[in-house]
């Protein structure tokens, strides 16, 4: 019988990932992940329909606020939908990081007792809100067809902007997973980050709103060309593309830098937590 | 075939900055010490070497702080050595607590999944193995009930109960069978038993001597981040427990004017050994004991009974017993060396460590010459090799004695006559 052999050495600086081994701790990413999903809506009253429900009321704030007494020009479709829109991403975003960077140091004793490539804890917390992400969908396209907007055949787009943002949720999760194991200061300094965030995104407002000048800086936010594709995907408006290549590369910028910083910090992870 | 294969294997702990929880703490360390003072560090374990055979049920021992967890976090791969290496050759599964990722707010049928996958098991490998992991841990009933409303045995049976079903290539448990009522204990003792019989490498952490040399045939006894000794088990832990206790098999006063005793009577040595002479820290408990105590009588005239008094580790008194050897029953003796010895059969003694009180008066009138305290220690093992009151029963046995007694059973008439 052939068998496994490990060796075990202290850690040498290398920053590659066993994506192999990874994938051979699947079924405890189903677990980790299914358990996330089980345990959130435990001892609520309405349970799941939270998914709902936050960002209808978000965007019904929004809508009173931007469509009363400010008002954006060109956005294309109805205010309501094109604020639900941005918020179902934002609101995963948010969630999923929120939930990722506290995932390592709420899973101590998973960390301290037993082996498993430390990826698969901040990555489950965000494939548990994924799962709410889709849940949330069918409201969208509820919301859509209420206030009849066309369906294009750019919406098979859509998915992909999606994939993006799960992208982005990931990395910043992970990489704020690992700081925090190190430095809880991230628990007080991330809502002010997320707050930013947010008010840097067109999540409320158009990205058309930005002044030309502004432009560049405002497109190295990696959100701010997946939610513009990811509407205009929906709403059959033309795709930006310059926008959306320097949105998948920042994405990928901010994977590899999230994914390094893991790396490097992994190791010390049961020492220092 | 060596299962694992340990080399200079040290770990360093960086007191102080490794608890560093803020990125003040962390900068202000950086700007104040580019080298850290030695005091910081500690070496929770320093140049450790072994090899494991595959198939091998080893235990190991040593003080709480000794460093026998970080040995087991370092195998397992939790954390990593500071130098030194390992190889393990085949799937590591490793019981460093029980319930690791239990969640109270899911059930028993849903907890055991999760435990099974944190723990390594593929999901067939639960389903397939569901049905008997559910029947050991005897909460049929709550399967479907959240483990919050668990009581805390109920809790720790399942718990138990699929790691006891856990079949990897190497076991390492850290002191996980502390816990929980002594009947499951001795259920999951029985269990890791059987695991070792089947080939399984073991490693096996606990401050429980007896289990330890129960189960395996040889011991690491790990001191201050060192290994102290590696070898038999019943030596090893004969050695520890005399570590521990201060003293050993042996002793001898080299100095007679500070030996225990008064001008009638000073004790020379004490000595635990066997039938033949030899000393022995850790005795088979099918083997008989021989006491040894010599004495230089000062007095001319003295009437002497030694007797001896056992105790075990609860403090409890075995026995007493006073040397009734009619040859010097109310006999004066001439002033000269005597040595007297008394055997305590095989199969008396229950396992565990028994220290020996030792007595010399006079009877009438009642005068203590010498009353020595815990003179000398050694502990009772039972390799489990047959011949012994446990008739290979693996699990735990309480009991101050183990007398191996006659047994006699026959059949009367059937029931149908």
């Amino acid at each position: 019988m052939q068998l496994h052999t490990t060796t075990i050495e202290p850690p040498r600086g290398r920053f590659d990932i066993d994506l192999a081994e990874i994938w051979s701790y699947r079924e405890l990413l189903y677990f980790l992940t299914l358990r996330d999903i089980k345990v959130r809506y435990k001892q609520t009253a309405i349970g799941v329909f939270w998914v709902i429900l936050q960002p209808l009321l978000t965007a019904a704030i929004f809508s009173l606020i931007f469509s009363t007494f400010v008002r954006f020009e060109s956005i294309g479709v109805a205010y309501p939908v094109f604020a639900l829109s941005g918020i179902l991403l934002w609101l995963f975003v948010f969630t999923s990081v929120t939930m990722a960077s506290n995932s390592l140091v709420g899973n101590t004793n998973l960390v301290t007792k037993i082996y498993f490539p430390r990826l698969i804890v901040p990555i489950s917390s965000t494939l548990a809100c994924v799962f709410d992400l889709l849940v949330s969908l069918p409201l969208l396209i509820a919301i859509m067809l209420f206030y009849r907007v066309g369906f294009s055949a750019s919406i098979l787009a859509a998915p992909l902007f999606l994939i993006l943002a799960i992208i982005q949720a990931a990395a910043i999760g992970m990489l704020f997973s690992a700081l925090n194991v190190r430095f809880r200061d991230i628990k007080f300094a991330l809502p002010f980050v997320l707050q930013i965030w947010m008010i840097a995104s067109p999540v409320f407002y158009p990205a058309s709103s930005i002044p030309e000048k502004f432009r560049l800086i405002f497109a190295i936010n990696p959100l701010a060309g997946t939610i513009e594709g990811w509407r205009a995907a929906l709403f059959g408006t033309p795709f930006d593309w310059p926008f959306i290549a320097i949105a998948c590369i920042s994405t990928l910028t901010i994977l590899i830098l999230a994914v390094l910083t893991f790396r490097q910090m992994e190791d010390s992870f049961a020492d220092v937590i | 075939m060596i299962a694992i294969k340990a080399k200079n294997l040290s770990k360093r702990y960086v007191l102080g900055a490794a608890r560093a929880d803020s990125v003040r703490d962390a900068l202000s360390g950086i700007l104040r010490s580019p080298r850290r003072s030695k005091r910081d560090e500690l070496w929770a374990l320093n140049d450790v070497d072994f090899e494991v055979k595959a198939g091998e049920t080893i235990g190991i021992i040593g003080r709480n702080g000794a460093g026998k967890s970080t040995l087991l976090k370092i195998l397992s791969r939790i954390t990593r050595p500071t130098s030194g290496r390992a190889e393990i050759r085949g799937r590591v599964g490793s019981l460093l607590e029980v319930g690791t990722g239990f969640h109270n707010e899911l059930t028993g049928r849903e907890n055991i999944y999760m435990n099974g996958a944190i723990l390594g098991m593929k999901r067939t490998e639960i389903a397939s193995k569901f049905d008997e992991i559910i029947a050991f841990s005897e909460v049929e009933r709550f399967l479907d009930t959240p483990v919050k409303h668990y009581s805390s045995g109920m809790y720790m049976r399942l718990a138990f109960s699929v790691a006891a079903h856990l079949e990897p290539e190497i076991l390492i448990v850290d002191e996980v069978l502390s816990v929980g009522d002594a009947a499951f204990q001795r259920k999951c003792l029985g269990k890791m038993r059987e695991s070792g019989e089947t080939g399984r490498t073991v490693l096996f952490v606990s401050h429980d001597m007896s289990s330890i040399s129960r189960l395996c045939r040889r011991a690491i006894w790990i001191s201050d981040g060192r290994i102290a000794a590696d070898g038999q088990a019943t030596e090893v832990i004969g050695r520890y427990v005399q570590q521990l206790a201060g003293s050993g098999a042996e002793k001898t006063w080299e100095v007679a004017s500070v030996a225990p005793g008064d001008d009638v009577v000073r004790l020379r040595s004490v000595r635990v050994c066997s039938e033949s002479g030899e000393t022995l820290n850790s005795p088979d408990i099918t083997k008989p004991v021989v006491v040894e105590v010599t004495y230089n009588v000062l007095r001319e005239g003295a009437v002497l009974s030694p007797n001896i008094q056992l105790y075990d580790e609860r403090g409890t008194c075995v026995f007493v017993s006073i040397d009734q050897e009619e040859r010097w029953h109310r006999q004066p003796r001439r002033p000269a060396a005597y040595v007297s010895r008394s055997t305590i059969p095989g199969n008396l003694l229950a396992e565990g460590s028994l220290t020996v009180t030792v007595v010399i008066a006079t009877l009438e009138p009642m005068t203590v010459h010498i009353q020595e305290r815990d003179a000398v220690i050694f502990t009772v093992t039972d390799p489990n090799t047959g011949g012994s009151a446990r008739a290979n029963y693996a699990g735990q046995l309480p009991g101050v004695v183990r007398p191996r007694l006659k047994w006699e059973t026959i059949e009367l008439e059937g029931r149908d006559k």
